[in-house]
């Protein structure tokens, strides 16, 4: 759809990063040792550095995918909102002060602590580089997304701002910085997200959003043979008709303007309903609803059909409670948009249909992970292996990991994951208001589901909409600044440093983990505009199944299993890293992305978890059994 | 060289009951996180079913699954802020 570009917002957007500009450069002038860079000189207030948790860990596809998911399958979003929180459990519980007492500045010298092992070093750090890489992507293709709306720009444009302004952010300050711009967005993204669920709550449920939104037209058709020959509307001009199964489609043109309606052959009369199209003409031409994207005919859509309320049909709930506000939901009925796309007349064409859903399969699984009508044993699998992953993935994510090494003790890093939990647990809750939100509030952009949580604020004004796409920006900033410090610290602190045993002072030290910090940007803004049409949902999925594969096992295997040997980790970290890869790139979805058909993948699951991280756990096992005798004789044990 | 920690920390001689601690957590939430993802894959129909003030199951059960880590959490924080307390000031090994 086309966005209107405001004033408002590009100042709201020009003052936060500044702040955030300014934040580093003054914080800058306070790194110079490595201890600095990579872990803030392990002093931030454990408050702090739980709100900076917060920050990194609710990214773009936290604030961005997940609402557009909720917006677009209902609790189905939700349901990574419940994974990744529950995650955080791993953490606090099992890894958060065991890592503390182990680590020094990167995931890979807690793992590293006990053996001292050159297999480890490079092991750790190769998947930290991957799983921060995989991370990364989604964030630059996120930050891409949102600058075309709120600033006009092409996607690329904001690829290449998100990566430079990081790269002066953490090649100018480290640690320090990147944890006060993660305190400070985290704080205001739950600020306003809070605010926006609030004025959805007050606003209540009603049939029509807005004055102003646009209920698709209905005509009266005239069928002979099956087809469509002459509508009610004597302006109109039927041009042809497609077949897609048990759904047949129309084309229209009025005053010269083509549009495609969907045929419903009901009990009474037939009639055509007007649907929402892109078109890619024969010449190369993308036309929206038949006119250019200028036109602004692509509209914001999302309303309720019925809003029902103790079994009685109304126009308008008015304010409402939350627990009113879902219950109501449940028992209404809501228009979700179906995608079909096919080839009519030598014209590419994607068109987005009116779903009447019921509320009660809206606040339930089963519209995306297909779990009851319309599941097989390997929908259900699916279901499962993504919750697994989302389970155990968190408190494996490099990025993740590292932010306990700013904290000065075990306590505070065990305060600043219960502050983390609390935060986060809060915005995932706000989700399934913001989700829903948009979706009975007219906050859909049918052709990008990452702009539900804006739209939605869009819906209640243009300053609200900028100061939340802003902060959107700005936890895009956030996120991708942690992965880089964690990707740079695996370059020049695990690999140059500890793997090839350069010998580096202490400021040579932050001048190698700063240029290797520009280098990974680099790579970062180059895949975020290669990926341009990916998912950000899928990707952040992708980069916890590595995770929980790779780090994982390593990492409570060495906690808690006393038999674990440094080959069994190098070999677990290996085997999990290239299974989760090998099975993602032979998955249905990837298959989808190559152009073949998804059904002809070998591997049957979109989420490679549930093969993936057992089979890492059980390489450790069998690795370490194999190979104990040989290094309890040669290694000694350095630390517990 | 160089893998301590960033910091120096104090011994701390309640580490093996936090530990103990920590797996017991642990276990009682991936058992009730187990049950949603198992009702979910066996039994989804269930996850429908209407039970207090008429929300279901699938909201109580997530909702409830969000609420219980921050509850969890801050049970864990106290036992432990106790046990450290407790054990790090009369000398217990």
């Amino acid at each position: 759809m086309i966005y209107q570009v405001s004033s408002t917002a590009i100042m709201i957007f020009i003052a936060f990063v500044a702040m955030v500009l300014g934040l580093s450069f003054y914080f800058a002038r306070k790194t110079q040792s490595a201890s600095g860079y990579y872990a803030a000189g392990g002093q931030i207030h454990w408050a702090v550095n739980g709100i900076a948790f917060a920050g990194d860990y609710l990214s773009a596809a936290s604030f961005l995918g997940i609402c557009g998911m909720i917006a677009f399958f209902g609790y189905d979003g939700f349901l990574y909102s419940i994974g990744y929180l529950a995650g955080w459990v791993v953490a606090l519980f099992l890894v958060a002060e065991p890592l503390k007492r182990l680590g020094k500045y990167t995931f890979a010298d807690a793992l590293d602590a006990k053996f001292n092992s050159r297999g480890i070093k490079l092991t750790a750090a190769i998947s930290t580089l991957v799983v921060s890489i995989f991370y990364l992507i989604p964030q630059m293709v996120g930050a891409g997304a949102i600058v075309t709306p709120l600033l006009g720009l092409p996607h690329w444009i904001g690829v290449v701002m998100v990566g430079s302004i990081v790269i002066l952010i953490v090649a100018t300050a480290g640690m320090t910085s990147t944890t006060y711009v993660q305190f400070i967005k985290g704080g205001l993204l739950i600020v306003f997200s809070l605010i926006v669920v609030v004025m959805v709550l007050n606003k209540g449920i009603q049939r029509t959003p807005s004055a102003d939104y646009h209920k698709s037209l209905v005509l009266a058709a005239t069928l002979a043979d099956g087809r469509v020959t002459a509508v009610a509307d004597d302006s109109y001009q039927v041009l042809g008709q497609h077949a897609e199964g048990d759904l047949t489609f129309v084309k229209l043109a009025k005053a010269g303007i083509a549009s495609w309606w969907k045929l419903n052959r009901g009990a009474q009369a037939p009639e055509l309903e007007e649907t929402l199209s892109v078109t890619v003409t024969r010449a190369g031409n993308t036309l929206y609803n038949g006119e250019a994207k200028e036109a602004g005919k692509f509209y914001q859509v999302g309303h309720v059909h019925k809003v029902i309320v103790d079994g009685k049909e109304i126009e308008e709930t008015g304010p409402v409670g939350p627990f009113k506000y879902i219950k109501t939901l449940e028992s209404s009925q809501i228009v979700r948009f179906t995608k079909k796309a096919f080839s009519f007349d030598g014209e590419k064409v994607t068109l987005f249909f009116q779903t009447i859903t019921p509320g009660s399969d809206i606040m339930k699984p089963g519209l995306y992970y297909k779990l009851d009508k319309g599941s097989t044993l390997w929908s259900r699998l699916d279901f499962f292996s993504l919750m697994l992953a989302l389970f155990l993935g968190t408190s494996a994510l490099p990025h993740i990991l590292i932010r306990y090494y700013t904290v000065p003790s075990q306590r505070a890093a065990r305060k600043s994951t219960i502050v983390a939990i609390a935060a986060i647990g809060f915005f995932y809750i706000l989700t399934l208001f913001l989700g829903t939100g948009a979706m009975i509030n007219g906050g859909l952009d049918v052709g990008n589901s990452n702009m539900s949580a804006p739209l939605l604020a869009k819906t209640f004004g243009i300053t609200l909409f900028s100061i939340i796409s802003a902060i959107a920006f700005a936890t895009i900033l956030g996120t991708v600044s942690g992965l880089i410090v964690a990707s740079s610290g695996a370059v020049a602190h695990d690999l140059m440093d500890k793997y090839m045993k350069i010998q580096m002072t202490e400021k040579a030290k932050v001048r190698a983990g700063r240029i290797a910090a520009v280098a990974v940007g680099i790579v970062a803004i180059i895949l975020g505009i290669l990926f341009e049409k990916q998912n950000v949902s899928f990707l952040v999925g992708l980069a916890f199944a590595i995770a929980a594969s790779a780090n994982l096992p390593a990492i409570l295997m060495l906690l808690f299993w006393k038999r674990t040997t440094a080959k069994g980790i190098a070999a677990a970290i290996v085997v999990g890293m290239l299974t989760a890869l090998v099975l993602i790139l032979f998955s249905p979805t990837l298959y989808e992305i190559y152009g073949l058909p998804p059904a002809a993948a070998p591997f049957p699951l979109q989420n490679p978890g549930i093969i993936s991280i057992p089979l890492g756990f059980l390489t450790l096992i069998v690795v370490s059994l194999l190979t104990k005798k040989r290094e309890t004789t040669s290694i000694p044990e350095k630390a517990k | 060289m160089l893998h301590g920690p960033a910091v120096e920390l104090g011994k701390d001689k309640s580490i093996e009951k936090k530990t103990r601690l920590g797996v017991v957590m642990f276990t009682i939430y991936m058992i009730v996180y187990a049950g949603f993802v198992l009702i979910g894959t066996f039994l989804p129909k269930a996850l429908g079913v209407k039970f207090i003030s008429g929300q279901n199951l699938a909201f109580l059960y997530g909702m409830g699954l969000i609420v219980l880590a921050g509850v969890m959490g801050l049970l864990y924080n106290f036992l432990c802020t106790r046990l450290e307390d407790r054990l790090n000031k009369e000398g217990h090994s």
